[in-house]
């Protein structure tokens, strides 16, 4: 018995030596917005390319839900949510350092199946009785901007009140994040979700067929990024920040359909 | 000799002692968590009802399927020799060690529109996922293994001799089940559902692919603390206290039934 568990506690004792022999980058651990995920991890790279003792790490998912993490503690050093309410939270939870920033806008889109099994042609079809709907959960932002967008709708003499309500009646399933909306319409289990233009991806618009929503009720996205004060190496997490804002960050952030700040002059 | 065998108790004890405290410190943080926390307010407290409800209700749908399905299963498994028998084995207790989620999308991939049962359902106007039926299905999937498992060991441990001699008597069939073999694994059995019940009750990773979270429909109270907590923090630790209160009567529940199983089986 006492072999053993001196075996075991040694082992479990050289795992932290082992993990640190490998790791003499330093890491920003950095809690982005699902919807994100393509483009940040693309900008880790050419992050990574320019500062190459440091290592980002993600966590990506619902912004609602990665503010409340934040706030409960967990260790981060950089903070981009789909909408400012999120951003203010943590604000208001002094764990900001210095200024959050916008860094990229996003516009929202109606998505169906590719078989399009309801046969959604207008937003008018969306308040159909019967149709699957998959949104966001309240909070996340997505769900947000979606209110936003009904709520304009409503004031529309085309669609009136009643229409809002008629879709809502429609809602199956409330999803944590952006991304599993686009999975629950990808795989064909809902009739129509409603997204960020730049969650169809490449990867997934095989699967998809979008329906645009008229700038008359479409929102702008605003999506703000900041260092925070638990940062481990403020310079860095600082330096990240700047990244997203600064030209390679931004035509990265192009090229998977988000709508930049500034102009991108690369081709 | 003597000292270095003290030395090792202690290290046992402490090393035991740590597993304890880990068990038990993230309990007790909820429980003092929930203290300093306001109750919920009306619109959470409108929610967590009706997650409790929902949570109730297809947890007893899943037990009286688990009942009906799983008890025929276990009998068979316990006292039929029968080819592939290992593969039906196998079968039963593979959702015990399966990731709840991977559970989840191959019920999506099975059952789903798209499914491989699903699409003939959808082209008789039946669809599954989102449904309260597809929450009982995903927590049966969960949790009916381990009520068949625990019902196959309770048959099992009924002496062969005291059915053979029922039925020598001229007890046979359901007479023999209904009058020897239940009462001898009763204690078992519900010992069994009681575990089968906590597994469904805290089911969350294959009821969110499957069937969706809609408050009223399908939020049962683990989808309520997941989706609720980035709005409402005091809400989710109060519906966790609720689960793990539940879960706690559960355990109690059960381990007095498998106390007084074996007590019984000794004094034989």
């Amino acid at each position: 018995m006492m072999k053993f568990l001196g075996a075991m506690l040694g082992l479990l004792l050289m795992i932290p030596l082992g993990v640190h022999a490998q790791e003499e980058r330093e890491t920003l651990t950095v809690f982005a917005a699902a919807s994100l995920t393509d483009a940040f991890e693309e900008l880790a790279d050419a992050f990574e390319a320019q500062y190459p003792y440091v290592e980002v790490v993600y966590s990506f998912g619902g912004s609602s839900q990665l503010a409340a993490q934040i706030i409960e503690g967990a260790p981060v050093d950089v903070f981009a949510s789909a909408n400012a309410r999120q951003m203010t939270l943590v604000e208001e939870a002094g764990l900001v350092a210095g200024e959050a920033l916008r860094f990229a806008r996003n516009r929202l889109v109606v998505i169906v199946p590719n078989d399009n099994p309801a046969n959604i042609e207008t937003l008018a079809d969306l308040a159909r009785p019967g149709l699957l709907l998959v949104l966001a959960a309240p909070g996340v932002p997505i769900r947000d901007y979606t209110e936003i967008m009904l709520e304009k709708m409503a004031a529309d003499p085309d669609y009136g009140p009643d229409y809002r309500q008629a879709v809502l009646d429609n809602l199956v399933s409330e999803e944590d994040n952006v991304r599993q909306v686009v999975a629950k319409i990808a795989l064909g289990e809902g009739d129509a979700g409603i997204v960020y233009l730049s969650d169809v991806t490449p990867d997934q618009s095989p699967n998809l067929k979008t329906i645009t929503v008229p700038s008359a009720f479409n929102t702008i996205a605003s999506y703000p990024i900041a260092a925070l004060t638990g940062a481990a190496n403020p310079e860095t997490a600082q330096a990240f920040v700047d990244f997203t804002r600064s030209v390679e960050g931004q035509c990265i952030l192009k090229r998977w359909n988000f709508l930049t700040l500034r102009s991108c002059r690369n081709p | 000799m003597r000292h270095s065998w003290t030395v090792g108790s202690g290290l046992v004890r402490l090393l035991a002692a740590v597993m304890l405290i880990f068990l038990g410190l993230p309990l007790v943080a909820l429980l003092l968590r929930a203290l300093q926390s306001p109750l919920p307010g009306s619109v959470s407290l409108d929610a967590i009802i009706s997650a409790v409800w929902l949570s109730f209700l297809s947890t007893l749908c899943t037990l009286m399927v688990a009942l009906l399905l799983g008890t025929p299963l276990a009998y068979v498994l316990a006292r039929r020799r029968f080819p592939l028998r290992r593969l039906a084995i196998v079968l039963v207790e593979l959702p015990v060690v399966l990731p709840p989620a991977v559970a989840g999308l191959a019920l999506l991939i099975a059952f789903g529109r798209r499914g491989l049962v699903g699409a003939g359902l959808a082209d008789l106007g039946i669809s599954l996922p989102f449904t309260f039926v597809a929450v009982v299905m995903a927590q049966t999937f969960v949790a009916a293994p381990f009520y068949i498992r625990a019902a196959q060991i309770a048959f099992e441990s009924i002496p062969r001799e005291i059915e053979d001699a029922a039925r020598a008597d001229g007890a046979g069939g359901w007479s023999l089940f209904r009058f020897v073999t239940l009462p001898l694994a009763g204690r078992g059995l519900a010992a069994g559902l009681v575990l089968c019940w906590a597994r469904a009750l805290g089911e969350f990773g294959a009821t969110i692919l499957f069937a969706g979270s809609l408050q009223g429909r399908t939020q049962t109270m683990p989808l309520l603390i997941y989706n609720v907590l980035e709005r409402d923090i005091s809400a989710a630790i109060w519906t966790g206290l609720l689960l793990v209160g539940l879960a706690l009567v559960a355990l109690l529940i059960s381990q007095s039934l498998t106390r007084k199983a074996h007590h019984d089986d000794s004094r034989d």
